[in-house]
């Protein structure tokens, strides 16, 4: 049975991951050490110890991300925050960086660890150095892979599989996009966000609402719009003389249609995304993934995705609408 | 007394003709460039020229004492992409350039460059692959030269520096080809439309700043990054290598005018100013200087001094 991992931003989401029927939860300290590095998100030392034992308590796993790339000055932080993680006895670390990975693997043999969608692997080859390198026991992989794609490299991998089944959709190989960073100076890999809000400006223009980052125009939205936060892949530009989203709509990722040629490849979890996200948001979105992931697991021949689950994940999808991103063919 | 830097020529990121290709490297073959990056790292679809007319190219350009380095793919997905890749890693000639930890997984125990998209942001991960094979790494493209000092202070012997130093940035990989969407159709079927485009196709925001180039699924920067005038400070880091990335016209004028200053003929000024003048969309520097990628910094300083 695939396992449910769902995201903990703080300790009310954690609960809510929980109570609802997450296998795992994740998490991050309060620093740039993790890819969800926000004001007023994740962890300090003491709310993290009441998150992991209520989780313990409940039977849900806890994974641990530290999923950003240190740099020189900056290794002290990640050191202390592997050393943290493993004080704690999370379940798995999620790491990204081979030097920190390096460090688990040396320092916490026993520690299990997976590799981030971080760190950028979309095919068998990568993971066999990850697995022969530093034990790694799972790998989150990219948004960038079709269904048959996953099939096959689900067949030939060294270690277990994690997809992303709902949430805000990266369109680029994450890990390997320094959009962010080229208009902000700061990306997910350096910074531990994309398109951060100290660099979002809200302002009323000719053509009304404005949005920008890092002063470059990411969107304008008319009269009765609504606004949207403006991630920079998910603008309107021109192109060839046409606006659009030349990108990506604003859109979130939604697989349940496919939930039972994920299971049957042999996928081993399925991870939600949305740390940043509030914990009502966490409830409902655990709450219908449940319930899929069991009814699959049942009834795998019968299985079809009930119209109320999308219902509930169409009102918290970005323009309220979802897509399989990548696993669809047209998509690409 | 330090080395000289050398000056290297990266892989051509678009979709040329084949003439136009071949056309390009015996250009090369004659030009002052110490070191060529061969092959295609975009798009498996791009397939006008195979492996063995990449073999080919590369035996000519070698015979005119270039040092070739096969270059490969950043995003590998499909089964036939690994395929092509082993047989690149398994070559018994030439250097293969990593773009993907795959690469890197089937390059081990060999000499090997790992490319900008091999995320290498600190000792510890410089250290792990040189351990591995890697003898010459390039610069990670958001990093400064703050990070660049810190990592050539504790950059493993033997291990090469090199820095993209001038070019539209490759900033994203998508399994989506833009080009295609432009025109309204499927990956699957995107009759080449990246052909139409051989610097890559303009993207504006819509009060009319260019701001990127799309190519295929690789998103570029549409300004030009050139860090010319840092030319003295790399030499002072120990940077072994520059890299000049191709654009379809006055390549091989820029190649020229980076050699005449790296030769010493040419003042770094006046090469700046020659460069300028060749740039499609303007000219960034901001991430060497620790900034937003698509700042200008030199520029603005300039303009403070009043020249």
């Amino acid at each position: 049975m695939m396992e449910l991992v769902c995201p903990a931003g703080n300790l009310p989401s954690l609960k809510a991951a929980v109570d609802n029927g997450a296998d795992a939860v994740y998490l991050g300290f309060k620093d740039d050490t993790n890819a969800r590095h926000f004001a007023g998100l994740n962890f300090g030392p003491a709310k993290m110890s009441e998150g992991i034992a209520y989780a313990r308590n409940k039977g849900t796993k806890v994974f641990l991300a530290l999923n950003t790339y240190p740099q020189s000055g900056g290794w002290p932080r990640w050191r202390s925050a592997v050393d943290g993680a493993a004080d704690l006895g999370v379940d798995a670390l999620i790491a990204a960086d081979l030097g920190v990975m390096d460090y688990v693997a040396e320092r916490y043999p026993a520690l299990n660890l997976h590799l981030s969608v971080q760190g950028s692997a979309t095919n068998y080859e990568a993971l066999r150095f990850y697995r022969e390198r530093f034990s790694v026991r799972r790998a989150v992989l990219p948004r960038v892979l079709s269904l048959p794609q996953v099939q096959h490299l689900v067949a030939n991998s060294p270690v277990e599989i994690e997809v992303f089944g709902f949430g805000s959709l990266c369109v680029m190989v994450e890990g390997r996009c320094i959009l962010s960073s080229y208009v902000t100076g700061q990306s997910p890999n350096t910074f531990g966000a994309c398109s951060p809000a100290s660099h979002v400006e809200w302002k009323d223009g000719r053509n009304g609402l404005e949005t920008r980052l890092g002063g470059v125009l990411i969107e304008t939205y008319g009269e009765g719009c609504n606004a949207g936060y403006p991630t920079l892949c998910k603008g309107s530009f021109c192109v060839g003389g046409n606006t659009y989203h030349a990108l990506e709509e604003p859109t979130s990722l939604n697989t349940l249609e496919i939930l039972p040629q994920l299971q049957q490849a042999g996928v081993s979890a399925i991870k939600i995304e949305g740390r940043q996200r509030s914990p009502a948001y966490v409830s409902q979105v655990t709450r219908v993934w449940r319930a899929a992931l069991d009814l699959c697991a049942s009834s795998p021949a019968s299985f079809a995705p009930r119209p109320e689950w999308k219902a509930v994940l169409d009102r918290v999808s970005e323009g309220t609408q979802t897509t399989l991103g990548a696993y669809s063919r047209p998509w690409q | 007394m330090s080395k000289m830097i050398r000056l290297s020529l990266g892989p051509i990121l678009y979709f040329w003709p084949r003439e136009q290709v071949l056309s390009f490297y015996e250009q090369v073959a004659e030009s002052p460039v110490d070191i060529v990056y061969l092959g295609e790292t975009v798009c498996s679809k791009r397939n006008l020229l195979r492996t063995d007319d990449w073999l080919e190219i590369a035996a000519r350009l070698r015979g005119a004492g270039k040092e070739v380095v096969l270059s490969t793919l950043a995003l590998l997905e499909a089964e036939s992409e690994l395929k092509r890749l082993r047989r690149i890693c398994a070559n018994e000639g030439y250097w293969v350039e990593a773009n993907d930890m795959g690469a890197v997984q089937l390059l081990q125990g060999r000499p090997f460059v790992a490319g900008h998209s091999i995320n290498i942001y600190n000792v510890k991960s410089l250290s792990l692959l040189a351990e591995v094979g890697m003898r010459r790494w390039v610069l990670p493209l958001e990093l400064s030269e703050r990070a660049l000092t810190d990592l050539q202070d504790g950059r493993p012997q033997g291990v090469e520096t090199e820095v993209f130093v001038y070019g539209r940035l490759p900033l994203a990989y998508s399994a989506r080809c833009f080009t295609a969407r432009a025109h309204h159709l499927p990956k699957d079927d995107c009759q080449y439309r990246c052909l139409d485009y051989p610097d890559g196709l303009t993207l504006a925001t819509q009060d009319g700043a260019r701001f990127l180039a799309l190519n295929g699924i690789q998103t570029q920067s549409s300004q030009t990054c050139n860090l010319l005038g840092q030319l003295n400070v790399m030499r002072r880091l120990g940077v072994d290598v520059v890299r000049i990335s191709p654009q379809s016209a006055n390549n091989h004028r820029v190649v020229e005018i980076f050699r005449r200053c790296i030769d010493g003929e040419l003042g770094l000024d006046a090469g700046s100013e020659e460069l300028a003048r060749l740039m499609p969309v303007g000219p960034c520097d901001g991430y060497w200087h620790g900034e937003a990628g698509m700042k200008q910094t030199a520029d603005s300083a300039r303009e403070l001094l009043g020249s």
